[in-house]
């Protein structure tokens, strides 16, 4: 009599290799998301691709309710990202207002006000309360801050006539220099 | 006589309390139907537990502390008074901050899954690795093991009778 060790069934090869494959694309797609998280904001020296914002009624920019940003090309842009409940965005916006009055009779540079999460009779308190006049309008569905994959308000993105993205600001600004500071240098 | 009277007075106290209760439920009636039932903490909360916080992640809304939170429960407030459903409330919610603000993936078949077949995967990996540790290679063994016993046995059997031919 001969004792025996039950033999083990071997997996086909084709059922290891497709779980194989599985298994290195969920990887991939898990490398591919934590990558995204520890990128950051979009970077300088990068061409911002178009986007469309529509403003709150009562804002137009250029006789417009709602603009697309290619339309912008050949002028000096400032994104700014905000929120009413965002306390820091309070600290800058008087100085946001006072660059724009600054700006606006030039023509050669636009404001924008992207409101990011909010609710619009809170953000229409807070345009009031700062007297703030350049467009504004809501990140619906927050297409423009993934695209732009900021952190936090207030963040604002200064690109220059050609589109390209030339710096960022995280947080709020020290004073109405700085702005002046950035928009300078991309109107030379 | 006095009976007359008294009976008067209570019939004129009832007359001027009805009057008072029909007045009272008269002008109640605009003002209910102006304002519509308010909703509770509880009507908004069961709302608000079906949406997330986009700006603090894994939050979700009822118990959410931020200012952005207290204002999006006052916007469901706000929604609720001016009729609309659960579901319009919780549409407006995505349209207006994104899927993430909803507590529904968006894309369903994937997000559920995909988790569900990689926690399968795993499982009938560790199945398997735990089985092969259980049973090494080195069991499966193709030597009869009567006959292994009997090659043990026959040299101990040999060794024993030559120990004892040379004794003799």
């Amino acid at each position: 009599m001969t004792e025996t060790t039950p033999s083990r069934r071997a997996v086909p090869l084709w059922i290891q290799i497709v779980i194989w494959v599985f298994l290195a694309g969920l990887l991939a797609l898990v490398a591919l998301g934590l990558s995204r998280r520890q990128q950051g904001t979009v970077q300088p020296g990068e061409v911002i691709d178009d986007f469309s914002l529509t403003f709150y009624s009562g804002y137009e920019l250029d006789g417009k309710t709602e603009i697309k940003f290619s339309d912008l090309r050949g002028k000096v842009v400032v994104v700014n990202f905000w929120a009413s409940w965002c306390k820091p965005c309070e600290q800058e916006a008087a100085d946001l207002q006072q660059a724009w009055t600054e700006y606006a009779p030039t023509g050669e540079v636009v404001f924008l006000g992207v409101d990011y999460v909010d609710t619009e009779a809170d953000a229409r308190v807070y345009l009031k309360k700062f007297g703030i006049t350049y467009a504004n309008g809501a990140d619906l569905a927050t297409r423009i801050s993934q695209y732009f994959r900021i952190k936090g308000v207030p963040e604002t993105y200064f690109v220059d006539r050609d589109g390209v993205l030339r710096y960022v600001q995280i947080g709020p600004f020290s004073g109405v220099d700085q702005i002046r500071e950035q928009i300078d240098l991309l109107l030379k | 006589m006095k009976a007359m009277i008294r009976t008067d007075v209570a019939r004129n106290t009832k007359y001027a309390i009805l009057f008072v209760l029909l007045a009272a439920l008269l002008a109640s009636i605009p003002v209910v139907s102006a304002q519509g039932p308010t909703p509770t903490d509880d009507d908004v909360n069961k709302i608000a537990k079906k949406l997330f916080c986009p700006v603090c992640e894994n939050t979700p809304l009822d118990v959410c502390p931020t200012e952005a939170c207290r204002q999006w429960r006052e916007q469901i407030r706000q929604m609720l008074i001016e009729g609309k459903t659960e579901d319009e409330i919780i549409q407006y919610f995505i349209d207006t901050y994104g899927v993430r603000a909803s507590g529904d993936p968006p894309n369903k078949i994937a997000s559920y899954l995909i988790p569900v077949t990689a926690i399968l995967l795993g499982t009938a990996f560790l199945l398997r690795a735990l089985q092969m540790w259980k049973k090494p290679k080195a069991a499966e063994s193709t030597v009869p093991a009567g006959e292994a016993k009997q090659v043990h046995q026959d040299e101990y059997f040999n060794k024993l009778e030559d120990e004892l031919k040379k004794r003799k």
